[in-house]
């Protein structure tokens, strides 16, 4: 790329965008135009009405053939938006792309300032600012990094099921990294999906085996990240293999050492996670039948050898391929990847915080994922919905919107619990034959065959009260209410109050984030939204990528969403992360940092405070010396050297100082 | 709706249409920017505030009812509802509602205009107890609600009186009856002074 | 900590129990309680409906005069009545959110000679027993406890609804939880504070005395020997209709229902006449203690 050598002068072009509106409206840019016109070494100032269109472009690769252009500065909108517009532009016509300083006149001063003065006077102050820096600048050259071509998937369930399949089938290496002692996720607790009914596990299953058993996927389960660096194409993943206790090369999941555990009563048991605490389960377990790996694991606060330790180890004996290990340790492991995908999924809204609906309180009021497991046929009850004392019930009441759209709790719309609900609605009725009330205040069916489902339940007679539900109670104002919970509602539709007498009450809970999930957004440098689910880049362009290059985000971790969008929003990351791998590279800004030499004291103040082990001490000339290529660009060293040797590359001090007065100069 | 036990010997057909001139939008935003109405616009009229409303089954519109009505603009309607008054202020609405609308206070705010507006049977009770209080507070600083209750019957239904005499005997043997009016022992006039403040402050306002 | 105590209009009237036995306790307990020199009338419901805001005038008032009063930074105001202890802290809040509130109350308290800061806290006995005092010190001063009496608590609605700020909405057990100290075995029930008709029972009786029976009744399906109030207004629509209420629905109930410092009187040894309790239209002695 042959550049535009300047012959000592800078010679600087000014554009001011009026971005149609969006900053002419604020910004008197006639005047900013003129203001920049008369600033020193400005040779030419104009403004125009779209400087990111084709005939923007033009003018400034017109500007630096024919008027000798040697330094521009863009007043308009954000660097994240149109800086590379702009380098482009003046690469094209030869000149050195940092030669190019942008001014965010827009997302900084028009979209944010109300009065039309206080707007143009900021904006001369920042164009003053971006000229005085650019006068300063370097010509550099982009680095170029190749990029790792392995992948880290971070959670097992559906959408890190298909995100991981998509690459391993693209020839690449994934690995798949799963906190619960199995993949599936909430996925494998459902037992139809809806609207076809398709049963879960089936669908769900045959994609589970195949991560088991593709080559191109290591898969680690009971496994989480415990720290991530790196950039882009080159991130260093620790993960941490927590000791199951059972050597997962032998294991078959026989579950010999479950059946002779010693744990056999009730109340030693410990609350069985997956069927939501509806049964118990023993110290070692498989968390379900087709758990993927199929191996067991020992639960460290249940297991009475690794607590106390003492006890028979009837499961030691029991298994024949002597895979319990009791002295077995967590294991950390370190992989590079050039791209990460975050699928980890979401929480059920607890539904202990709304008291109102008698949950915990009332024997009979479930949650929708607990009614899950009781329809399930691999569920503590065998498939049979049943009240507590074993009875079927006669009449169901479900009530939507729990935790959802309640400014007390999440204000936001959770999507899926419309749909499931009438999907639990109608296995309830296929089960019990009972007659089912949904309770709700909008029925949201907006899905590719949901409306039709919806029609299916009526049809089936599934009853509908439109009226959010207040509380439910065990008072009985009638001898038919008494021994019943009782639903008290407005019908607004009829325009009357109701009481409905039921023997089960199903609370249709929203979703949430994870309760770790900051701590786990922190650690991958990414964001989340206010309501804490992991934040895309753009919420219509960009679903599923964040503002961390190099990390994508997949599923209902990013916001509640149901089955199809999940898969949809999981082969999007994959492609976008396959997109990123097969480039090979990344061009990384030359923000690198050096040492004067001749400045440098030879303090040693700099070498241990980098971060990526950078610096070092050259013996002979008694000075540091940075390594460019492990060089990062933080800063570090360049803030913490007393003689100002250590400086940094688009940073440098002079380009600050010059920065800040040009700001300072117009007040 | 037909309401048990009414009987009908003939079929009546009602029209019932509401066109857009006959409304007053303004009153629902007026309502709007009174303390504690700041929400109303957020109504989805999920019914939450009847569900959980004890009086609910007794009024012509539910709670639900009167804030769409109020929202749309239905000011007679609102403000001659038997709703208004049969709010009890238990306040079991403000908790419970999902958009964290102060219906409790959107209540009063109507009660208020109401009683403005003297949108109420002469004989009705409830708005009648309210301003037989307010002059017995304005005069003498405290309540009595031996007096008050007494010219609340006079002036609705003097039966009443007779119904209550025994309570009122039983009441005032043992004690917790007085006709004469407790009067603050001081401070009356700076009470006063403070409420012709307030009177000021209103009209300015107006 | 320094304790004024603003009686109400009820509690000098019909709710003479309740003041009786509320001062009677916490003397026994050693808690003083100095009643706030030239109090106004809080409002109430009924002078809220007529005009806002001359009705947080009348209550500012109050609360303006309890900060003169006290020269320590440190002091509660104990409002025992549901309404007032409502009325007054809604008017705090009032004041703190909305201008268009505080200037015209403050201006016509600063005309009076009076000035406000809103430092002051308003408290409900049942909050200052439970958290100051402590049910320990309480079980420390009981006799007689109230051993065989089956209690339903009542809370009503104003001291739960809407500033819960020393018991929970839903589910309050702070009353449950002083009587069961001094002995008394506690009815769960789920109508605790479910509104007793305010004073609709009076206006409007069908709907008024509807809600009252329906506690009455319910108190007694689940085995209570009498209901705990905290309420003057609910004391007096639970207990003084109960004659009315039968004749209108043809079911007697027949249920005393005491102040809960009454029964905590009892428990700690106090007197009858001291506590108020010979006010009661039904007493006490029909159940077991």
């Amino acid at each position: 790329m042959a550049s535009v050598q300047p012959d000592g002068e800078p010679r600087i072009g000014v554009y001011i965008c009026h971005c149609g509106v969006n900053i002419a409206s604020k910004v008197d840019t006639e005047s900013a135009r003129d203001f920049a016109g008369g600033l020193p070494g400005v040779v030419l100032s104009r403004d125009y009405k779209f400087m990111c269109s084709d005939p923007g472009q033009e003018m400034i690769r017109e500007d630096i053939r024919e008027h000798g252009i040697n330094r521009v500065v863009v007043a308009s909108c954000s660097p994240l938006m149109h800086e590379r517009t702009f380098r482009n532009a003046c690469i094209a016509a030869g000149l050195n792309p940092f030669y190019f300083q942008m001014a965010n006149i827009r997302e900084q001063v028009s979209w944010v300032t109300v009065d039309r003065a206080e707007a143009s006077a900021k904006a001369k102050a920042l164009i003053a600012a971006a000229v005085r820096r650019v006068a300063r600048a370097r010509a550099l050259e982009k680095k170029r990094v190749p990029v790792h071509g392995d992948v880290v998937v971070v959670g097992g369930g559906i959408a890190g099921i298909h995100a991981a399949l998509t690459l391993a089938e693209a020839g690449k290496h994934v690995y798949l990294v799963e906190r619960e002692p199995t993949i599936g996720g909430h996925m494998a607790q459902f037992d139809k999906t809806f609207p076809t009914l398709d049963c879960a596990a089936c669908i769900l299953t045959p994609k589970m085996s195949e991560v088991g058993a593709h080559p191109n996927i290591t898969l680690w389960t009971y496994s989480e990240v415990d720290a991530v660096s790196g950039f882009t194409g080159n991130f260093r993943v620790t993960v941490r293999r927590k000791a199951r206790y059972v050597d997962e090369s032998t294991c078959v999941g026989c579950q010999e050492c479950v059946e002779a555990c010693v744990l056999r009563k009730d109340k030693v048991q410990v609350p069985d996670e997956f069927n939501v605490g509806l049964s118990k389960r023993k110290a070692v377990y498989l968390p379900f039948p087709q758990a993927t790996p199929a191996c067991v694991v020992i639960d460290p606060n249940a297991c009475l050898q690794l607590m106390k330790g003492k006890c028979a180890q009837t499961c030691v004996d029991a298994c024949e391929r002597l895979s319990i290990d009791f002295e077995q340790e967590d294991e950390v492991v370190e992989v590079e990847c050039g791209a990460i995908i975050l699928a980890t999924g979401y929480k059920t809204f607890d539904a202990h915080r709304t008291p109102e609906y008698g949950y915990g309180r009332y024997d009979n009021v479930y949650t929708s994922l607990e009614v899950e497991r009781l329809v399930n046929a691999s569920g503590p009850t065998g498939g049979e919905v049943k009240l507590r004392d074993g009875s079927a019930p006669e009449r169901v009441g479900i009530i939507h919107c729990v935790g959802s759209r309640d400014r007390k709790h999440n204000a936001y719309c959770s999507k899926v619990c419309c749909m499931y609900s009438l999907k639990l609605a109608h296995l309830i009725k296929e089960r019990t034959g009972a007659e089912v009330f949904n309770f709700y205040i909008d029925m949201r069916t907006p899905g590719k065959g949901y409306e039709e489902f919806y029609d299916r339940l009526l049809e089936e007679g599934m009853q509908v009260v439109r009226g959010r539900v207040a509380e439910v109670t065990d008072w009985a104002m009638t001898d038919a209410e008494k021994g019943k919970l009782v639903i008290r509602a407005e019908d607004t539709l009829i325009g009357t109050a109701r009481r409905i007498p039921v023997d089960m009450v199903v609370l249709s809970v929203g979703l949430e984030p994870h309760a770790d999930a900051e701590d786990v957004r922190r650690r991958f440098n990414i964001s989340c939204s206010t309501e804490g689910w992991f934040l895309e880049r753009h919420p219509k362009l960009a679903p599923v990528s964040t503002f961390t290059d190099g990390v994508w985000v997949a599923g209902c971790c990013q916001g509640p969403k149901d089955i199809p969008e999940t898969v949809a929003q999981a082969g999007a990351a994959a492609g976008e992360a396959l997109a990123l791998i097969d480039r090979g590279h990344v061009e990384i800004e030359p923000n690198t940092a050096w040492i004067d030499a001749e400045a440098c004291s030879g303090c040693k103040t700099c070498i241990p405070l980098c971060p990526f082990s950078a610096i070092s001490r050259n013996e002979e000339l008694g000075v540091a010396e940075i390594n460019e290529a492990l060089c990062k660009g933080c800063g570090t060293c360049v803030a913490a050297c007393p003689s100002g040797a250590a400086q940094q590359n688009l940073f440098t001090d002079e380009e600050i100082f010059e920065e800040i007065e040009g700001a300072l100069s117009y007040a | 709706m037909e309401r048990p036990g009414c009987r009908m010997n003939t079929l009546t057909v009602d029209r019932r249409i509401k066109f857009q001139e006959e409304l007053n939008p303004e009153f629902g935003r007026e309502i709007a920017v009174t303390p504690g109405g700041e929400n109303l616009a957020r109504c989805i009229q999920c019914g939450t505030c009847s569900s959980t409303c004890p009086m609910s089954i007794y009024m012509d519109h539910t709670p639900r009812s009167i804030i769409a009505m109020t929202r749309a603009g239905f000011e007679d309607e609102v403000l001659s509802s038997n709703t208004i008054w049969l709010c009890a202020s238990c306040y079991a609405c403000t908790v419970q509602c999902p958009k964290e609308i102060k219906i409790t206070d959107v209540m009063y705010a109507l009660k208020q205009r109401a009683i403005a507006k003297k949108a109420y049977p002469r004989r009705f009770a409830i708005p009648v107890l309210a301003r037989e209080f307010f002059k017995v507070v304005q005069r003498t600083g405290r309540s009595n609600e031996g007096r008050t209750s007494a010219w609340m019957m006079l002036k609705t239904k003097p039966l009443r009186i007779l119904r209550n005499a025994s309570l009122g005997l039983k009441l005032l043997r043992r004690g917790r009856l007085s006709m004469k009016t407790e009067r603050m022992p001081e401070g009356i006039d700076q009470m006063r002074t403070m409420l012709a403040d307030v009177e000021k402050w209103e009209r300015r306002a107006s | 900590m320094e304790y004024l105590y603003y009686p109400g209009c009820s509690l000098h009237a019909a709710g003479k129990g309740y003041d009786e036995s509320l001062l009677a306790v916490f003397r026994a307990l050693g808690v003083p309680l100095r009643e706030l020199d030239g109090w106004n009338c809080c409002g109430a419901t009924a002078y809220m409906s007529v005009d806002e805001l001359k009705a947080f005038a009348l209550a500012a008032r109050n609360l303006a005069l309890a900060e003169q009063e006290c020269k320590s930074r440190d002091v509660c105001l104990v409002a025992p009545c549901s309404a007032c202890y409502l009325v007054l802290t809604k008017v705090q809040h009032r004041l703190n959110e909305y201008d268009q509130i505080r200037r015209p109350i403050v201006e016509a308290l600063r005309n009076a000679g009076l000035t406000y800061h809103g430092d002051i806290r308003v408290r409900h006995p049942l909050d200052v027993l439970v958290n100051d005092v402590g049910v320990e010190k309480v079980c420390e001063g009981v006799t007689a406890p109230l051993e065989g009496l089956k209690v339903a608590c009542y809370y009503g609605c104003q001291v739960v609804r809407p500033y819960a700020s020393f018991d929970d909405q839903y589910d309050p057990t702070t009353m449950d939880e002083l009587l069961r100290a001094v002995g008394a075995e506690v009815v769960d029930w789920p109508l605790k504070a479910r509104c007793c008709g305010g004073t609709l029972t009076g206006t409007v009786e069908e709907v008024g005395q509807r809600l009252s029976y329906i506690l009455l009744k319910e108190a007694k399906e689940r085995g209570a020997d009498a209901i705990a109030t905290c309420c003057p207004l609910c004391q007096f629509n639970l207990e003084c209709y109960q004659t009315q209420i039968a004749r209108r629905f043809g079911n007697g109930i027949g249920m005393p229902v005491a102040y809960f410092t009454q029964l905590l009187g009892r428990a700690m040894g106090i007197g009858d006449r001291e506590l108020g309790l010979h006010r009661s239209f039904v007493p006490l002695e029909v159940s077991a203690v």
